[in-house]
């Protein structure tokens, strides 16, 4: 069950509605219509922890409040990254920003990645397209503490060879923090040295053992859907398939119902689900 | 003492459910090949003589745009099949194939193998289903390459 994440709480958020001031001290252009932003307290506060999966709601004074997953490492929270792209009007606002003006932030909220469950066995990793930015800070907790864990396989699928995000850290974790890497994109010229296909077309050889695994999945829901099956073909069972869900979150904290699914409240039971919790409504049109 | 291919044609997952006395009867129409990277293996329009079992390393499967050059649709890589031009008329490619990496592979002799199955059509049943089966995944892939997922809703 879901419940088997652990919760957050370490740091309890003191006024969860309220937005705090943080300065934007870097924002990097990641792709064509993705932006990195790096934030700090606006008043000199210490930053707050956060694990992996956890998402804040970042408001753009004035244009509205949107959940975004946190992209940057848990381990140097001090700076708060997020990875967005531009798909509405508060993001595209949010991507106006300079360095140097304010953001207010909320969070952080949701459950997070099972690090945990992971320790001593194969992992897999399966973004595709943004969905690397919410299992970003998993990499980060990976090679921080890469003995504690097996082969460590990341199957990445973008949508071209432009699209793929964060291609120096790619070379990183395949070079130094020894990760199975993998990429493919959906088109692509003769200059590309990677795959050419689905995503799902990576699982059928990835180095991993079924019998001793966790897989955690974030993408697209249809590529999520094709991604657990391939993975159930493989032999991996789906209480050690984790993915990553995204709704209308509105409060984060489970008040408003904005983001109900199912039984399910995404911001507060969520945004990371084992598999075998919501598999019975995941792939119905009516949830 | 003579080595066949046997062992490593029954390795390979496109084979692996294939009965032994079938499993004969395709040996020897195999032959291994090793392609250099950027080699070609065909070319669009050329006579599918054969289809090929991928052993170690990658292929793409292209097409040439005028202007544009060659655009990559599909990479095929350890473990893949590539090629089911060899069994329809007009027997001729319908794109190129071009190794990306240094490839070994297991080549099959179409021909060989066509009259094979003309002669035992239960052969011929279960060359159809494993080739049948390679070609929905494909056609199913290719539908979801087209939902082009990772794209922004517009």
């Amino acid at each position: 069950m879901a419940s088997e994440n652990k919760p957050i709480a370490d740091d309890p958020i003191p006024e969860p509605m309220r937005p705090r001031s943080y300065r934007i001290q870097r924002v990097r252009q990641e792709t064509e219509d993705t932006f990195t932003l790096e934030l700090e307290p606006a008043d000199g506060a210490k930053g707050f922890k956060f694990e992996p999966g956890q998402f804040n709601m970042l408001y753009v004074f004035g244009v509205g409040e949107v959940p975004i997953s946190i992209s940057g490492n848990p381990s140097s929270p001090e700076t708060l990254t997020h990875t967005t792209r531009v798909v509405g009007t508060v993001t595209r606002a949010m991507r106006q920003l300079k360095r140097g003006d304010l953001i207010g932030v909320r969070g952080p909220f949701g459950k997070p990645w099972p690090i945990e469950q992971a320790r001593g066995r194969d992992v897999v990793v399966v973004p595709g397209g943004i969905g690397l930015a919410p299992l970003r800070p998993v990499l980060y907790a990976l090679t921080a503490q890469r003995k504690q864990f097996r082969r460590v396989a990341l199957l990445y699928g973008a949508r071209t060879p432009e699209n793929v995000l964060f291609p120096k850290e790619m070379k990183q974790w395949r070079d130094r923090s020894n990760f199975d890497v993998h990429l493919t994109v959906d088109r692509a010229t003769g200059a590309w040295r990677d795959s050419v296909g689905l995503v799902t077309n990576l699982i059928p050889r990835a180095p991993f053992d079924p019998a001793n695994a966790v897989a955690m999945v974030c993408g697209p829901e249809v590529m999520m859907r094709f991604v657990v099956m391939e993975l159930e073909k493989r032999g991996l069972t789906d209480d050690r398939i984790y993915v990553s869900l995204e709704r209308n979150m509105k409060c984060g904290l489970g008040f408003c119902g904005h983001c109900l699914f199912g039984p399910t409240f995404i911001c507060k039971d969520g945004p990371v689900f084992r598999f075998d919790a919501i598999r019975h409504f995941f792939s119905k049109w009516e949830v | 003492m003579i080595h066949t291919l046997e062992p490593i044609i029954r390795e390979h997952p496109f084979f692996k459910n294939l009965a032994e006395p079938h499993l004969k009867l395709v040996v020897g129409c195999a032959k291994n090949v090793r392609f250099d990277e950027g080699q070609m293996l065909f070319r669009e329009g050329e006579p599918a003589d054969e289809f090929y079992l991928i052993r170690t390393g990658r292929v793409t499967i292209e097409a040439h745009i005028p202007g544009r050059g060659p655009a990559i649709c599909e990479t095929i890589g350890e473990g893949d099949v590539l090629g089911w031009s060899w069994l329809f008329p007009p027997y001729r490619w319908r794109c190129d194939a071009r190794a990306q990496q240094p490839t070994r592979a297991l080549a099959f002799d179409g021909k060989c193998l066509r009259g094979k199955c003309d002669q035992d059509h239960d052969l011929g049943y279960e060359l159809m289903k494993l080739c049948a089966a390679v070609m929905a995944q494909r056609l199913q892939a290719t539908r979801l390459q087209l939902l082009d997922l990772y794209g922004v809703r517009k």
